[in-house]
């Protein structure tokens, strides 16, 4: 070890310095990188090996199907895609801007005294089981949005096809709204971090140059761009995956309907229904496959998002 | 030479931690099980019968405390599923076994009934007064989507005091694979040639309309939340709600409440045609007074069991249950099993064996001894 | 000038507003969860075991199950997902890194029923019973892509400046990772780690699968575990009112105990300078 330390103690390559801890310390990395990457592989070839007689059975047509009848062993998938995709969608849309929002008043607008506690009820919201936001939205969310919400809407929009059908409050828009609500905390909590990690100085020098207060915000978002993704694909990633509450509130009806009215079905979802009761070879191979086009959902979804980002913060300067 | 010195103390906080962790767990094996431990049983399945069943395990605590039995709802797919990989002794289910399941089993699995269960179907109608009555075909309809306005005439007909709104029907079912799915489906399938043949029976059926909800409770809070809805559940999440139940019209053409009486004459007056292996199904019974959506709900046990210890506290707690644990049965809104079903349960429970002996009467006041 | 100014103000109050709007809601859930669950709320309820309908009883096995649980879940979860999140920022630009990236994003997005399965696939079938250990090993599943993520964007945020300095003064380059820069990102990285263990406090369908459920106090850790979700899962699905009640409750004081470890690792990564 000595010897290590004589011999380059000049060179400007701090690598040598310590060869064997830095080997050690890269190849642990590596090992717990690939650990990740071993599970996720054995996952999908058990998924795969369990599903094989629905993809055996149903081949290609398994995800453009759209009938889902257990006892007479017809399987489909195109309904919880489509369920699963909308709903996700209208979570996004709602909780992405929102969330930022949040995130932006907790660190650049509110005084630290009204900050520091109102960030700590935030992140409260993540607290709150999946089953008990599936109850609120049962017996509070769904109930409102019936009377308050949906009425109004069908009244001034009802000629457009999103907005038909009957009111019952329990279906795609209540599922989408709860998913906001749940992943908001989430995507709130790193955004925060995220912007408190942005120097002070790049604040400064805005204001400095004259510019009013939301104008120094929008460059700390420019410098913040990559991590405010990551933040919205950790809760996109939520949204599609979330099982409870989704299902106890969105009308597990296996159907394609424009209407956001109406009831829809994720994927998620039938899985967590029907998975314990599932006796029968073909049945419970089904709903494996169903897992595995999950796995391609997501994997699409977030390659989806990223290239969106991508193309949004190009031009903007990147923190490394 | 390594600098010790320079440990920083994250790091050596997280060392200790990790240490500590490791230490803690290596000494957490149990072992499963030495000499002179409590016996520890693991049972699963039905949701349904859990409060029971959480009641028989207590209850029988009290007189043998070195006996634990746990058993935890994971559904009777679940219950199947499990025992037949011997992850846990015995099982619950709504729904008998089928023929394929029991053949792919590793050894032979009995089927005790222990208890009754009746599915009602409940409804949300404002200004409605009285129980609604039902005749088969009407409930069918309802749920092929073939009659859908409260106040269609052939629910009228059967209503005629009944204030009826000019609103559409909104049928909730169940969304998850659920034994009451099953029993409801079964009886429909008797009762409507057009439900047999574009539904048919089982857990996860395709309903043609209506909105999914998870579990009792969940269809329970639906319908209760939402105006103009009907659904089925299981008797006790309806009266526990003060929701209305519906009388239905059974084989012999009366109006029926479901009750403790209705549902075990169900099962009574149905034993002469069980079968031996006490799997049958007892919806549209014949008889006066018989509610007709009612079913058994069974235990499942290996009939050579692999641990004698394990086998005779089996046999000792099902004989216990289906005698002294009836009792408990219509405080939680479960029907007690007629006396006759006790009998053919008790030779059930007689043939449970271990190598090649019976563990039946092997049981006294302490089953370890 | 003016027009600047207007649109600031507009920012500031539609910012403003988000924010109000969503303490006001988690206000709204909180009472309801409140007002249906405190009174069930007693110590006996804290310390006794799950009885039948009628008769009492408590979570108090089940707050013990849960905890233990967690604990085993975050000592392997938390590491390994730093470890991860390390990687990816230090040495993730290539191909390779590419891959592992996208692997752990969409672990996010996969149900955890999935990992309940799977991990009963693999541990509990061949073990033939029901386990704490494989309770804990899908909740730790579940826990590395979160933190993962979280690690990775927190250590991109740190200043170039630090590491560099450090570097400059002599220290060999895992050093510089190990105590300058993940310290620095300690912050982030504890809210990557809360939010994980929220999730996984919340989780009930792996657990079914794996650590089973139990109505006794255990600590062993090749038998089934009570825990907080799957009790509170057992009272929900009831239909007595008396079983409800204390569902509530005990969500209650599963919120409480999320808050509590929230505030306890909070308070020893806070930034002291």
């Amino acid at each position: 070890m000595a010897s290590d330390l004589t011999e380059n103690t000049t060179s400007t390559a701090p690598r040598v310095n310590n060869p064997i801890g830095d080997r050690l310390f890269r190849g642990a990395l590596i090992a717990a990188a690939s650990l990740i990457l071993i599970i996720l592989i054995s996952m999908v070839a058990v998924m795969f090996y369990s599903s094989r007689l629905s993809i055996r059975e149903f081949g290609f047509s398994f995800i453009i199907g759209q009938v889902w009848d257990p006892i007479k062993g017809e399987f489909g998938a195109l309904p919880f895609i489509f369920g699963t995709l909308v709903s996700s969608l209208i979570a996004i849309v709602i909780a992405a801007p929102i969330s930022v929002g949040v995130a932006i008043f907790l660190v650049e607008q509110a005084p630290k005294s009204i900050a520091r506690p109102m960030a700590f009820l935030v992140e409260l919201l993540a607290a709150i089981p999946s089953v008990v936001y599936g109850l609120w939205a049962i017996f509070v969310l769904a109930p409102f949005l019936r009377v308050y919400v949906q009425p109004p809407l069908q009244d001034v929009l009802g000629f457009l096809p999103f907005f038909k059908g009957s009111t019952t409050g329990i279906g795609m828009m209540t599922g989408g709204i709860i998913l906001a609500i749940m992943i908001t905390p989430i995507i709130t909590a790193v955004v925060r971090d995220v912007l408190e990690a942005v120097p002070v100085t790049q604040r400064e020098a805005s204001l400095a140059l004259g510019a009013t207060k939301w104008e120094t915000t929008r460059i700390v978002l420019a410098n913040a761009s990559s991590g405010i993704a990551g933040a919205i694909v950790l809760g996109l990633g939520r949204a599609v995956g979330e099982t409870m509450a989704v299902t106890m509130i969105i009308g597990n009806r296996p159907e394609i309907s424009a209407s956001l009215f109406a009831p829809g079905y994720t994927i998620a979802s039938v899985i967590a229904n029907e998975f314990t009761e599932a006796t029968g070879d073909l049945y419970l191979s089904a709903l494996i496959e169903m897992g595995l086009i999950l796995f391609l959902v997501t994997f699409i979804v977030n390659g989806l998002a990223k290239l969106l980002i991508f193309s949004v913060t190009r031009n903007t300067v990147q923190r490394s | 030479m390594f600098p010790f010195y320079r440990l920083f103390r994250f790091e050596k906080h997280f060392a200790v931690i990790l240490i500590g962790i490791v230490l803690f767990s290596t000494s957490c094996f149990s072992g499963r099980r030495g000499k002179g431990d409590p016996v520890k049983i693991q049972g699963a399945g039905s949701t349904f019968i859990n409060p029971l069943m959480q009641k028989w395990v207590s209850e029988y605590g009290k007189l043998y405390p070195n006996i634990r039995i746990d058993y935890q709802s994971i559904g009777s797919g679940g219950a199947i599923k499990q025992i037949k990989e011997r992850t846990i002794q015995f099982g619950a289910t709504d729904i008998a076994m089928k023929d394929e399941d029991l053949a792919s089993a590793p050894s032979a699995i009995l089927h005790i009934p222990v208890v009754l269960g009746a599915v009602v179907l409940t409804y949300n109608l404002e200004g409605v007064e009285k129980p609604l009555r039902f005749s088969p075909d009407i409930i069918a309809d309802i749920f092929l989507g073939k009659i859908n306005r409260w106040d269609d005439p052939r629910i009228r007909a059967e209503n005629p005091d009944a204030n009826l709104p000019a609103d559409g029907i909104t049928v909730v079912h169940r969304s998850d694979g659920s034994g009451t799915s099953a029993v409801f489906t079964n009886y429909l399938s008797k009762i409507s040639p057009e439900w047999k043949e574009r539904v048919g029976e089982g857990t996860s059926p395709s309903f043609p309309v209506g909105l999914g909800g998870k579990g009792n409770e969940g269809v329970t809070g639906q319908v209760k939340q939402t105006p103009n809805t009907i659904g089925y559940v299981e008797l006790a999440y309806a009266v526990k709600n003060k929701m209305p139940v519906a009388e239905l019209k059974n084989k012999a053409g009366n109006y029926v409440v479901p009750n403790f009486e209705t549902v075990t004459n169900a099962a009574a007056e149905t034993i002469n045609e069980t079968p031996d292996d006490l799997r049958v199904s007892i919806t549209d019974a014949a008889g006066g007074n018989v509610y007709p959506i009612s079913s058994y709900v069974y235990v499942l046990i290996y009939k050579d069991q692999t641990d004698e210890v394990v086998g005779r506290v089996l046999v000792d707690f099902l004989t216990w249950g289906i005698n002294e644990g009836e009792r408990f049965a219509e405080g939680l809104y479960y029907s007690p099993l007629p006396e006759a079903m006790v009998k053919r349960a008790s030779a059930k429970i007689a043939l449970v064996e271990h190598n090649q002996k019976s563990l039946r009467g092997t049981a006294g006041p302490d089953p370890m001894n | 000038m003016d027009q600047r100014r207007i649109t600031n103000l507009i920012m500031t109050t539609l910012t403003a507003a988000c924010a109000f709007g969503v303490v006001a809601l988690l206000i709204l859930i909180l009472s309801y969860i409140s007002y249906q669950g405190i009174s069930s709320l007693s110590l006996s309820f804290l310390v006794e075991t799950p009885k039948p309908v009628g008769e009492g009883g408590g979570i108090g096995n089940a707050i013990v199950g849960s905890l233990i649980l967690l604990g085993l879940a975050s000592a392997v979860g938390i590491p390994l997902g730093i470890a991860i999140g390390t990687y990816l920022s230090e040495m993730g630009s290539g191909w390779y890194g590419t891959i592992v990236r996208f692997v752990a994003d969409t672990m996010i997005g996969i149900p955890s029923i999935i990992f309940g399965v799977f991990v009963y696939v693999i541990v509990v079938l061949q073990q033939g019973y029901f386990s704490t250990l494989a309770g804990s090993l899908s909740l730790a599943l579940i826990m590395i892509p979160i933190v993962t993520r979280t690690t990775e964007e927190m250590i991109r945020l740190v200043p170039k400046s630090m590491r560099e300095g450090a570097l400059a003064l002599g220290a060999p380059e895992w050093r510089v990772t190990m105590n300058i820069v993940i310290p620095a990102a300690m912050t982030g990285i504890a809210t990557g780690a809360m939010l994980s263990v929220a999730r996984v406090l919340g989780e009930t369908a792996p657990l079914l699968f794996t650590a089973f459920g139990s109505r006794f106090y255990n600590i062993y850790l090749d038998e089934p575990m009570a825990s907080m979700t799957v009790q509170i899962y057992n009272y929900a699905i009831s239909p007595f009112e008396d079983w409800h009640d204390k569902a509530w409750a005990a969500t209650l004081v599963l919120i409480t105990l999320i808050l509590t470890i929230n505030i306890f690792v909070r308070y020893i990564t806070r930034k002291k300078y």
